[in-house]
């Protein structure tokens, strides 16, 4: 019998969900008040939260349209979030309105809602699964209704691979997708730094721990060894928003200690 | 204000687009007439100061020059507004929601928004345009953000509810399945709650015991435990049931609710609950009551065997093997190996299916006079059974076991027509369990069951350590004794022979040893019987003789003068293997001895009722002109008669009458006449007579008395090197007068 990579369980309204208090950094309404609770209470810590989380979001857009630029038309965006403004399928279509984009996440409501916003887009579809089973997320019939694993594919694991503890062995779930994949593929990471962190930022993180998802930070040299033998693109880890910026005029650095990196399969 | 077109066009058609690819289409769909050409800001200016007030302070999926270019439409569409022929404040509403639409959805982007129009519109067209768009757009603004808000409320709640159904289906569709499962499982599964209250049991579970789930539901698992639960069950039950396993498999037997036996093969499994305590247990039970009958069926054939029914071979070395193991420091086990006395001759007389009907009587026998709770009765090979005492009380109940099993086999058979009585031997050995292993048991049975057959069958034999150990050391000198040989390991001692006369030395017997590596030297009694019975007395006796005449033959070229006789004894094999003749030839042409010199001793049975060829070899060594003397005479069976036909020269007395005469104030009457006798009747013959084994003074003093002519014995002088011998011939030549 195939089993699901997630269990049938209560969708819990009753607790925060890293999604929906994603979403509300973002200035969306897809949340519930013990949501916004939660992230007022982060936000009281520290205030950049929202900040930070739009820094990641613009990283993940210039990723994407830098794959994009090397001509990769195929993504696959492993614990995608509830969709916002600047999805990833907006950002590649926008490019190629044939790109394929597979969503990937284990929260009910992220997949629920991706779903509806995803209904008759017919190059993007979402699938519920735990990232952490590299092989049951690949096998899946409709994310290979997308994928060509011949073709370069963008793989992207952005502000999610912090939510792995070492126990899940980070770099064997990385490894287990970067094998999977042609040479030319690129995976996008941006994970929350452990260098600089300022008092405020410790307090968030100490919130994070607290609750059912907590914060595993990681320097950028334990991130740099998450990726195996796949080789890191220009500049390497960096801070966010170091990363490749668009425009001179780009918003300046902020203290985010948030790093991000691209890398490619040879 | 072709530019802006232009530039909103640029957009179009980059594909660059706003956050859900609407946006780009706001400015393009009401495209402005004109702009007239004024003083103050244009719409880039002023959408440079808009972008520079509000980016960071909502996230919108925008380059900074994206975000410019899109607000210079939106401004461009302000300013044409603010100085159009007729005003239109509703323009300010449409930039306020296409501000939201570009998810500028924080407060602060309002705020901005307002304080920017508010310094960049003062001084264009009309006064009251201004404040009549920035509030149009603060309504337009609020009203979106409101839709907006209210729609992703909408949204995420649908999700929610969405989610959360489909967790419901999934859920429902899992336990349905589950449901489908229990229900219709062929085996059957029964639920347990922790304290072992039944909690449910499907279909299946009712038919193979018998109950009905009611009925189950009043029993615990307890009321389950059955006489023939393996050892240690419940314990890993309760393991279980503790959370230190997850799971066990076992067989394990029911009794139906109307007390028939149901054998099953068990899975019993724990659950936990979301804390990980444990929950339930959960039992797949299949019914193998009809494997379980054939293997048992099967192990019985494969434990017995199928003639008398009796536990076979296998059988009783599992059970012996099981009491040794489990033997307590004080338990001890025995064993009667009995085996039928002559059983090969009535199968072979009487037919196999005779003999086949005895051994059944003889099981049945046995069977019912031994078998009971501790003493296996089996049968462990064709006319051998054993008898397994598993907690015996000494060597006594053994033997009386051993007895009782002799009067079984001995009770009277009816086999065809005739009543026919068996007997049989019993070998019993018994001992401390902790001391002893199976396989040394049965071997040290083997042995003792062979003692009784030795000693004339039809008795038990108990097994004795110190026999055993001397068997065991006979039989490895008797292994030892070729390799010796080889070796080098024997040597020749030689014991004087004295005239009694004059007590000169006027002979010497030659005597082998065996100078052993481990058990040093060993006389003649320990291994002469033992070469005698396999056969390596010819050579070892042949290497005696060729040594002894060596040895005489130096002696007699370094004191010629001296008349040495060498007496070397001959044993039966060799006197019956034809070859010794010539070979005694050959020595003595080897080594040039004088045929007089070599007397050969032989033993009154290889001499008396000798015919045919060793009688003519007699004969021939007498020809030689050796001389011949019969050892130990008086021991056997002597025909004096015949003495009288035979070509021999000497008789030696046998120890045992010479004893007699040793007692130093009255000897032997009887002996004494004995030896008298006996010495007379050899002068008659004209034989001579040696005494063996003289001790003492009186001894030599009477059988000089009685006529004897030649003494031998530690009175004058043990058995030594030849070296010895050389002193004495040494000082018989300077004093030729009695030296001993
Ligand atoms: C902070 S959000 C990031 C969303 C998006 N990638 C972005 O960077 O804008 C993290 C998302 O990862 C999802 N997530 C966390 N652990 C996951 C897992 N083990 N498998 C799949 N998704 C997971 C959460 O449900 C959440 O939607």
């Amino acid at each position: 019998m195939e089993r699901p990579t997630w269990a049938p369980e209560d969708v819990n309204v009753e607790r925060p969900s890293v999604a929906r208090v994603y979403d509300y950094y973002l200035g969306g309404s897809h949340n519930f008040a013990v949501d916004r609770e939660f992230a007022e209470q982060v936000m009281q810590a520290m205030p950049d939260a929202p900040a930070a989380a739009q820094e990641n979001r613009a990283f993940l857009r210039r990723a994407v349209r830098y794959l994009c630029g090397l001509g990769i038309r195929q993504f696959i965006d492993l614990g995608s979030g509830i969709p916002t403004v600047g999805n990833v399928h907006e950002v590649a279509q926008s490019t190629d309105p044939t790109a394929e984009v597979v969503y990937v996440d284990i929260d009910p409501v992220a997949y629920a809602h991706s779903r509806a916003i995803l209904a008759n887009n017919p190059h993007a579809t979402v699938i519920r699964a735990d990232l952490r089973q590299p092989a049951g997320v690949l096998a899946d019939p409709k994310l290979r209704e997308h994928i060509d694993f011949d073709q370069p594919v963008g793989l992207l694991l952005v502000a999610v691979l912090h939510f792995v503890p070492d126990s899940d062995r980070p770099a064997d779930i990385v490894a287990g997708y970067s094998g999977a994949i042609a040479p030319g593929s690129h995976l996008v990471v941006s994970h929350m730094g452990a260098e600089g962190l300022d008092s405020s930022q410790d307090q968030a993180l100490g919130l994070y721990k607290r609750s059912s998802t907590p914060i595993v930070p990681r320097t950028a040299d334990e991130l740099s060894s998450l990726f195996g033998d796949l080789t890191l693109v220009e500049p390497g880890v960096v801070r966010l928003s170091e990363w490749r910026p668009e425009s001179p005029d780009e918003p300046a650095a902020r203290e985010n200690p948030a790093l991000a990196a691209v890398a490619r399969r040879d | 204000m072709p530019d802006v077109t232009s530039q909103v066009r640029a957009r179009q058609e980059s594909g660059s687009a706003g956050p859900d690819g609407e946006v780009a289409t706001v400015p393009a769909a009401q495209p402005e007439p004109a702009v007239r050409a004024a003083p103050g800001p244009t719409p880039e200016r002023l959408a440079r100061a808009w972008a520079r007030a509000i980016a960071g302070t909502s996230f919108v999926s925008m380059t900074p020059a994206e975000l410019r270019s899109y607000l210079t439409g939106l401004a461009a569409r302000l300013l044409s507004a603010a100085t159009a022929d007729t005003f239109e404040a509703s323009v300010g509403f449409e930039v306020g929601v296409a501000l939201v639409k570009a998810h500028f959805t924080q407060p602060a982007s309002l705020d901005h928004t307002l304080r920017v129009l508010t310094e960049q519109l003062s001084d264009v067209g009309e006064c009251t345009r201004a404040p009549a768009l920035q509030s149009a757009l603060a309504a337009g603004y609020a009203h979106a953000l409101r839709e907006r808000t209210l729609a992703e409320q909408e949204e995420i709640r649908a999700a929610a509810m969405l989610a959360r159904s489909e967790a419901e289906a999934a859920r429902w569709a899992s336990e349905a399945r589950f449901q489908a499962v229990f229900a219709g499982a062929v085996i059957g599964i029964a639920i347990a709650d922790i304290e072992g209250k039944i909690v449910d049991v499907n279909q299946t579970t009712c038919d193979m015991l018998g109950y009905t789930v009611d009925e189950f539901r009043q029993l615990t698992v307890d009321e389950f435990i059955h006489p023939e639960d393996a050892p240690g069950i419940w314990d890993a039950y309760r393991a279980l049931t503790r959370g230190e396993r997850e799971h066990f498999r076992l067989e394990k037997p029911y009794y139906r609710k109307d007390g028939q036996i149901v054998w099953t093969d068990l899975a019993v499994s724990l659950i936990r609950d979301q804390d990980g305590q444990p929950r339930y247990v959960v039992t797949m039970v299949e019914d193998i009551t009809e494997r379980h009958h054939l293997q048992t069926r099967l192990r019985h054939q494969a434990l017995h065997d199928p003639l008398t029914q009796l536990p076979n071979r296998t059988l009783f070395f599992e059970r012996l093997g099981q009491i040794l193991d489990d033997a307590d420091d004080d338990a001890r086990v025995g064993v009667c190996y009995l085996d039928v006395d002559g059983f090969k001759m009535i199968n072979d007389t009487l037919g196999h299916d005779m003999g086949d009907y005895l051994l059944l009587a003889v099981a049945r026998q046995l069977h019912s006079s031994i078998s009971g709770p501790g003493q296996l009765v089996a049968r462990t090979g064709g006319d051998e059974f054993v008898v397994l005492v598993e907690r015996s009380a000494g060597p006594d109940q053994l033997v009386e076991i051993a007895e009782a099993a002799l009067a079984a086999v001995r009770a009277p058979v009816q086999l065809g027509g005739h009543e026919i009585t068996v007997s049989a031997s019993v070998g019993v050995v018994e001992r401390a369990a902790h001391t002893t292993s199976a396989t040394e048991l049965m071997k040290a049975a083997d042995t003792t069951l062979h003692w009784a057959k030795r000693d004339g069958k039809n008795r038990w034999a108990l097994f004795d350590a110190d026999r055993h150990a001397r068997e065991v050391t006979k039989f490895e000198l008797s292994a030892g004794l070729p390799a010796a040989l080889e070796r080098g390991e024997f040597l020749v001692e030689y014991q004087p022979l004295v005239r009694l006369e004059d007590e000169t030395v006027m002979g010497v017997e030659a005597l082998v040893r065996w100078r052993h590596p481990k058990l040093g030297l060993l006389g003649p009694d320990r291994f002469i019987e033992l070469s005698e019975e396999t056969g390596l007395i010819v050579p070892l006796g042949q290497w005696v003789l060729g040594e002894a005449c060596r040895q005489a033959a130096a002696w007699r070229q370094q004191y010629p003068d001296i008349d040495l006789v060498t007496s070397v004894n001959l044993a039966v094999r060799q006197v019956q293997d034809p070859s010794i003749v010539a070979e005694v030839s050959a020595i003595l042409e080897q080594t040039g001895l004088d045929p007089g010199s070599l007397q050969l001793e032989l033993t009154e049975s290889a001499v008396m009722g000798t015919s045919g060829r060793p009688l003519e070899t007699l004969h021939a060594l007498a020809r030689l002109g050796v001389k011949i003397a019969i050892d130990d005479f008086g021991t056997g069976y002597s025909n004096l008669a015949y003495l009288r036909s035979l070509p021999v020269h000497s008789l030696k007395l046998a120890g045992s009458f010479v004893a007699g005469l040793r007692p130093p104030d009255c000897p032997d009457p009887v002996d004494k006449e004995i030896v008298a006798t006996l010495i007379k009747l050899a002068h008659t013959l004209h034989l001579t007579v040696t005494a063996e084994g003289v001790e003492t003074r009186e001894q030599a003093a009477r059988l000089r008395t009685l006529g004897c002519d030649t003494a031998q014995g530690w009175h004058y002088a043990m058995p030594g090197p030849p070296e010895h011998v050389l002193a004495l011939l040494e000082s018989s030549v300077c004093q030729p007068s009695p030296a001993i």
